[in-house]
């Protein structure tokens, strides 16, 4: 793996749309070449090297690529845009749309992101030890194809709107998450290790919501089936199984219909 | 503006059977010049071809359901709006593209005129102020009647008088160009949650049926003697099996004969006739009966289709046929939006996939070429896409090149998941005819421009036309072999003058030209009785009072109005 380092030097006055800081782009590039790629701040096109200092070259494709971004990247978009291999490393905070319609490779930020963390995602993984902000794995405004593979992890707590329209990966928030989960999911699993408020699963088609702590508020579309032992993200615990959501159409398979499950772990 | 020649290039200008033959072309401010002076603007189109500025019959592209897409798919727009450009604005979306896109993707492509092909007479004033807003095509709007109030009540008694009174008023009011008829007594049924699905349905309340609607404004339009035959959207639309309605209803123009001071002799334009050609009785048997309709077209020579094919894109399908979007919304389970415009229309817009691993997306594709090929008279038969319903207006260049290509074909047709299938519902397999040049210019320029009883100022290159010349880079004499140069040449034009305008150079957009909006006042003998049936309608059923109703002056700025006296 090749190691290029970007060292934010200067607070861009607006944010920096940084489509380009993907080891896709950066693959086959040396450190100059990498400091000359376009962002843009505003209506404005600037040079990434006006932002960061660039150490390092790239490896020869994207797998062969690891970038380090050490420093704070609370104004930074588009980190990982459409990645597909190689790895990412934020050493601070990163702003909205990090790792966002992703194929593939690993992003790891180790302290918050800000809204729309891995939109649209279709493989890789996303790692944040800190909190995340609203709309983790979810779909583009008006798209109803959602997150449709890979893994998003968020230590700390999660927003609202997590996994809207998703159709497959898998989301984990291991602490709380405030409303709306899954909403229009039809398909993909989203976990919440903590309490969740409500809106828990509107107008879910199909796909699985595990809450390791409380639903505060469950929906009248969920109905309780029944008491179920199920595997989740490395434990074994005994939940109550809901299906919903009612009031949505559902695809029937040999004749019987097939809901969105919700999995709440019992008391 | 002022001189400009266009040199030695391959001439194709069906309107005087010129095809391919090496000449000048010269301009002299924004008509076609037998001649110009030493000092003009010299342009080279040494090896390549000359042709008219292009013409679209049928596109919707401005106005409340267009708008209403826009904004109910901003998904539309993602990862497919460049950032603005030195010299000219930032373009945004895809299938429904924003007014600016919309101006420079027709202009890049070499089109000078665009119909917009149906405007909610209510909202006529939004229809002109994005047309405004459309930069450097020609553009008019054709107000939709088959639904209205006026209408059906007028031709319910048969008074086709009142009735072309009444039209002739709303084109006025509205700044309209013809008659548009979409899915005829339909629409109107659907305030009831009904539908009109033969010729022979009863509308409700109203006790007409969708033939005496379509044979009345028919009727009604001759007797005005509008530039435009009658427009129509069939009944049925994308229904398995509705070809044998569409049939019926082009069957109802046998006899009929135009009358008219625009060389037009047709009487009927039946629109995106790919989603009219449907076979089978369900989605499990469809099949294609593009043979049997355009059978029927060849030989009733008052009649024009525009095709609609399918693109094999994802798009978003917008009409007034309003219960045939509830159908579609039920068919993929996407948004959808609806809408009722007061003592009018109604209108629908959803999404829609068109994806070439569907069996019925792969034949509907078929149907639309088939029928662009068994065309006997491609003066009659016009490339549309029903833009954006079966696909957007930015593919007409990948539809030439099908059209002009059988390999092209074959490799798409081989690309789909269920090709055999495909294969076995549809004939285009079979079908080895390849369009020349000639007959494009004719399907896209010269045809269109005479349907629209436009023949005297676009669609071809005699001096005193109007200067709307494309240049695209095309070798008459040796074609490229692989097809995709054609739509590539197609997609981009080389130089594109309009109006006398250079407004395409390399590809670019150069200018943002002179564009007008043509509308129709057709003068009629004052009429009391529909006078008095408009103040009272307005008075009576309207939310907006009659003199909010007309569209300003002002919002149509740059008018081209073509005035016709109607003899009593």
């Amino acid at each position: 793996m090749a190691l290029v380092t970007l060292k934010p030097y200067k607070t861009p006055e607006l944010y920096l749309e940084c489509y380009n800081i993907s080891p896709d782009v950066f693959a086959g590039k040396t450190s100059a070449e990498i400091a000359e790629l376009d962002v843009r701040e505003g209506k404005t096109t600037v040079k990434l090297g006006d932002f960061f200092e660039v150490k390092g070259n790239a490896g020869k494709t994207p797998e062969e690529t690891e970038i380090r971004v050490s420093g704070d990247c609370s104004r930074i978009k588009y980190i990982g845009n459409k990645m597909t291999a190689g790895s990412i490393t934020v050493d601070g905070n990163a702003d909205m749309y990090l790792g966002g319609w992703m194929k593939g490779g690993k992003i790891h930020v180790l302290g918050n992101v800000h809204s729309f963390c891995g939109i649209a995602m279709e493989g890789g993984e996303i790692l944040v030890d800190g909190n995340a902000e609203n709309y983790v794995g979810c779909a583009y405004r008006g798209d109803w194809r959602g997150m449709r593979g890979g893994t998003i992890r968020i230590r700390g707590n999660a927003g609202n709107d997590i996994g809207t329209f998703m159709l497959g990966g898998t989301i984990i928030v291991e602490k709380n998450a405030f409303i709306h989960v899954s909403t229009h999911a039809e398909g993909g699993t989203v976990i919440i290790k903590g309490d969740v408020q409500g809106r828990v699963g509107g107008q879910m088609v199909k796909g699985d919501i595990y809450v390791l702590g409380a639903v505060q508020h469950m929906l009248p579309g969920f109905k309780k089936v029944g008491m179920t032992e199920r595997e989740v993200d490395g434990m074994t615990a005994k939940f109550t199984h809901y299906i919903g959501d009612l009031g949505e159409r559902h695809l029937k398979v040999k004749g019987k219909e097939v809901y969105a499950n919700l999995y709440v772990m019992a008391a | 503006m002022a001189e400009i020649l266009i040199k030695n290039g391959f001439v194709i200008d069906p309107t005087r059977n010129i095809d391919g033959d090496v000449a000048d072309i010269a301009i002299k401010d924004d008509r076609i010049a037998e001649q110009v002076g030493s000092g003009a603007k010299v342009i080279d189109a040494r090896g390549k071809v000359v042709m008219a500025g292009g013409v679209d019959v049928h596109a919707h592209v401005a106005g409340p359901k267009v708008n209403v897409g826009r904004l109910m798919r901003p998904e539309d727009k993602l990862f497919k709006s460049p950032y603005a450009q030195e010299s000219y604005r930032m373009e945004s979306g895809f299938s429904i593209p924003s007014t600016f896109k919309t101006g420079y993707d027709y202009a890049r492509m070499g089109y000078a005129f665009v119909m917009e092909a149906a405007m909610p007479p209510l909202h006529s004033p939004h229809v002109h102020e994005e047309i405004h807003d459309t930069p450097i095509i020609d553009q008019g709007a054709l107000p939709v009647f088959a639904n209205n109030w006026f209408v059906l009540e007028y031709l319910k008694n048969q008074e086709i008088e009142n009735s072309a009174s009444y039209v002739a008023w709303l084109l006025a009011a509205t700044k309209g160009y013809g008659i548009k008829l979409v899915n005829p007594g339909g629409t109107a049924a659907w305030a009831w949650g009904l539908n009109c699905l033969t010729l022979n349905d009863t509308v409700p309340f109203f006790d007409i049926t969708p033939a005496e609607i379509i044979t009345g404004l028919m009727k009604t339009n001759e007797y005005l003697g509008l530039p435009h035959s009658i427009h129509i959207h069939q009944n049925s639309l994308g229904t398995p099996g509705n070809y044998g309605v569409t049939l019926d209803s082009l069957r109802l123009a046998e006899g009929m004969k135009a009358k008219n001071k625009f060389s037009r002799d047709t009487v009927m334009h039946s629109t995106h006739i790919q989603f009219h050609s449907y076979g089978g009785d369900s989605w499990g048997n469809f099949e294609s009966k593009a043979r049997e309709v355009m059978d029927y077209v060849n030989q009733q020579k008052n009649i024009t289709v525009d095709l609609g094919c399918v693109t094999l894109d994802e798009t978003t399908t917008m009409t007034a046929d309003g219960p045939f979007e509830h159908h579609l919304t039920r068919l993929n389970h996407l948004k959808w939006a609806n809408t009722d415009v007061e003592l009018e229309t109604a209108a629908g817009v959803v999404p829609y996939v068109y994806d070439k691993d569907i069996k019925v997306c792969g034949i509907q594709w078929a149907i639309g070429l088939e029928l662009g090929l068994y065309a006997k008279d491609p003066m009659r038969t016009f490339i549309t896409t029903d833009h954006p319903n079966a696909g957007p207006f930015i593919r007409y260049p990948r539809i030439i090149k099908w059209l002009m290509s059988r390999d092209a074909r074959e490799e798409t047709l081989a690309s789909f998941k269920y090709s055999s299938k495909v294969i076995d519902a549809t004939n285009l397999h079979a079908i080895e005819t390849e369009r020349n040049l000639y007959e494009i210019a004719q399907m896209t320029r010269a045809g269109p421009a005479k349907a629209l009883g436009l023949s005297h100022m676009f669609g071809g290159l005699a001096p005193g036309m109007e200067a709307n010349v494309v240049v695209y880079d095309l070798n008459y004499k040796d074609m490229p072999s692989d097809p995709e140069m054609i739509e590539r040449a197609f997609s981009r034009a080389r130089w594109f003058i309009k109006s006398g305008d250079i407004v395409v150079k390399d590809g670019d957009i150069a200018s943002h030209g002179n564009k007008r909006t043509f509308w129709v006042n057709a003068k009629v003998k004052e009429n009391p009785q529909v006078i008095r049936d408009i103040h009272e309608k307005f008075l009576k059923d309207y939310t907006v009072g009659l003199n909010n109703y007309p569209v300003w002056d002002s919002l149509a700025p740059n008018p081209y109005v073509i005035n016709i006296d109607v003899e009593a």
